[in-house]
């Protein structure tokens, strides 16, 4: 519980970061979406000139603390998955990357961003997210206790 | 020109802080992320604090840029998103589309993006399909505006 405060507190850190200097909000989806789209896309990437750098350098950073705690620590070793069929792993994907862009935003940029400024759209959205969630996660165990399985 | 390399050098750093706030919080396991969904099974709550930790944080950071007159590095704040509570109903349906999601694999954006550093085939599956779901949508919308024309 204490870890979780701690990283949370972290999170918030990154997101004032990018905020007070940059002035840009760390929604995730937003930035991923957007730079996936700059790259595929040329005149979207004119169209918003300055805007392509730091979206591009934020992601190389994720990554970059990706392989920092994958050297120095054990957060990956001891994180398990809970779908690794390949179908389910892709269909969840797509829900995620069309239903975040759809949405407006995840948890990073609703969830955190979005609710600490008061922000009303967002509350609605990160109430309906983590309920949908809860509500996949109900039924999935549902399906396999019916299965007979785990 | 030195202002973009400061503001690509605070994009870089604020994304590993993020990745690394991620790993310290628990949220680079699926099976945590699970639990704190599972409400009706074996709920495990602790992932709340995530959310309590860094709202609290950034809603001082937020009160601090509304006395700014610009952020430190930029000329402006950019396309700040409007704060009140119109979300329309194809947005609402996105945010379900999303949970629905986040609950079968156990991953958010920001997750699945920092986990690609494990080369785990599993991690890549989801989060290449999150990237065509990323992309596709920016198809949909160019689609749409085009036709609207």
């Amino acid at each position: 519980m204490m870890m979780a405060l701690y990283g949370g507190l972290i999170i918030g850190l990154a997101a004032a970061l990018l905020m007070i200097f940059n002035g840009r909000i760390m929604g995730i989806s937003g930035i991923a979406g957007t730079f996936v789209n700059m790259i595929f896309t040329p005149s979207a990437r004119r169209a918003q000139a300055g805007e392509f750098g730091w979206r591009a350098m934020f992601l190389l950073g994720m990554i970059a603390g990706g392989v920092l705690l994958s050297k120095f620590s054990k957060v990956f070793t001891e994180a398990s998955m809970v779908a690794t069929d390949p179908v389910t792993l892709i269909v969840a994907g797509l829900l995620v990357g069309v239903g975040t862009r759809l949405g407006w935003g995840c948890t990073s940029g609703h969830g955190i961003c979005g609710i600490a400024r008061f922000s009303g759209r967002s509350i609605i959205a990160t109430v309906i997210f983590i309920a949908a969630g809860m509500a996949a996660v109900a039924v999935a165990n549902a399906l396999i206790r019916t299965a007979g399985g785990n | 020109m030195a202002s973009n390399i400061s503001r690509s050098a605070v994009a870089l750093l604020s994304g590993a802080l993020f990745a690394v706030g991620l790993g310290v919080a628990g949220m680079l396991n699926p099976a945590n992320v699970r639990g704190f969904l599972d409400i009706l099974g074996n709920w495990k709550p602790a992932l709340m604090f995530v959310m309590v930790g860094a709202i609290a944080v950034y809603a001082i950071a937020n009160q601090l840029s509304l006395r700014m007159q610009k952020p430190v590095l930029d000329k402006d704040w950019g396309n700040l998103p409007k704060t009140g509570f119109d979300l329309p109903n194809q947005a609402k349906l996105g945010a379900v589309l999303f949970g629905v999601g986040w609950g079968i694999a156990g991953f958010c954006p920001g997750p699945a993006i920092v986990s690609l550093a494990t080369l785990n085939p599993t991690v890549i599956m989801f989060t290449v399909a999150m990237f065509v779901g990323f992309y596709g949508f920016a198809i949909y919308e160019r689609m749409k505006a085009n036709r609207a024309k």
